[in-house]
């Protein structure tokens, strides 16, 4: 089982899609309710992608699978984001 | 804070090695010029990719070491010995070679100068290095914010950025305390010891003065720390912490 790590590290994989730093802000969890800041999920970064999981629950929250001209990410684990602008 | 999220898409830039100083024999700060850098805040740090001639291409992340310092960003490395990116790093990029870099990247575990509750920093090995940015950007920018870094390291040998905190100790509201954990300088009386609950009460601020927390280390050393903070009466919300590891995170 390989040591998890935390949103922190899915920063600059999500901040080249998104135009803003997506680390700051508020997600609920699909599967639990929970509301946390994104750079505080737990995050596997070992993968041929990063999957990050909820910290209260641990269901999977958000996957991205990046390859050399196209990204997949997969956020049906998160039911909204919240930005503040 | 939220103002300085909206960064605009991140895209991939070349840095040119200026220079470097060996911090320990595992460990080099690299001295980046990057044009048209934008500056950073305390605390963030950066992705570096490295392309093999083949076209292979991995990424690792590192903590900015720095103060902003106009277009230069300094990273500290340490190698790790079956490390695919830091021995590369620390050993072999030459001043004048260029890599990829992009960033600044990340607004949670991040110091704000303008709050002025007093900081806790707590830094497990090469941990330090983004505590050390906001030491150094508290000193550069002159504020007098309380600060106690809190340093668990293997032993003197493994110090990072010794000297410099000596100096920086002249400031009465600047506190260093250290944990060796596995050999202790000889004039040092506590024993060998990571750091345990009466380490955090000696030492830290106590969670009545609302302190900004920062914990930064391998997973281990942040949740057990985390968890020493919590009971010790620190609010969750106040306790931000950055974990790094040897494989995709911030060291490898």
């Amino acid at each position: 089982m390989s040591v998890p790590l935390d949103g922190n590290t899915m920063a600059g994989a999500l901040g080249e899609l998104f135009a803003v730093d997506v680390s700051v802000a508020v997600f609920e969890c699909a599967g639990c309710g929970h509301a946390g800041v994104v750079a505080e999920v737990v995050v596997y970064a070992d993968a041929p992608g990063m999957v990050a999981r909820c910290p209260a629950c641990s269901d999977v929250l958000v996957r991205l699978v990046r390859s050399e001209r196209r990204a997949w990410l997969d956020m049906s684990g998160v039911v909204c984001l919240r930005i503040d602008i | 804070m939220a103002r300085a999220a909206v960064l605009g898409r991140l895209t991939w830039r070349v840095g040119t090695l200026v220079s470097f100083r060996d911090e320990t024999a595992a460990a080099r700060t690299l001295v980046f010029q990057i044009p048209d850098w934008s500056g950073h805040l305390a605390g963030q740090h950066v992705d570096v990719r490295l392309t093999a001639p083949d076209g292979y291409s991995t990424e690792r992340s590192y903590s900015i070491a720095s103060a902003a310092d106009g277009d230069l960003v300094e990273l500290t490395v340490e190698r790790l010995p079956d490390g695919e990116v830091s021995p590369y790093l620390s050993h072999v990029l030459s001043v004048g070679d260029q890599i990829e870099l992009r960033g600044p990247i990340g607004g949670w575990f991040v110091w704000d100068p303008e709050v002025d509750s007093p900081a806790l920093l707590v830094g497990g090995g090469s941990g330090v290095v983004p505590l050390m940015a906001m030491v150094r950007t508290r000193a550069r920018q002159g504020f007098a914010t309380p600060f106690r870094l809190l340093y668990s390291v293997r032993d003197p040998a493994s110090v990072l950025y010794g000297q410099e905190l000596d100096r920086l100790r002249s400031d009465p509201m600047l506190e260093v305390h250290y944990a060796f954990t596995r050999q202790t300088p000889t004039s040092f009386s506590r024993p060998a010891a990571r750091i345990d609950a009466a380490f955090v009460e000696e030492f830290g601020y106590s969670a009545a003065l609302h302190p900004a927390v920062f914990v930064c280390g391998p997973t281990g050393f942040v949740e057990a720390i985390a968890d020493l903070l919590v009971a010790a009466g620190h609010d969750p919300h106040r306790v931000k912490t950055e974990r790094f590891g040897p494989s995709g995170g911030s060291t490898g």
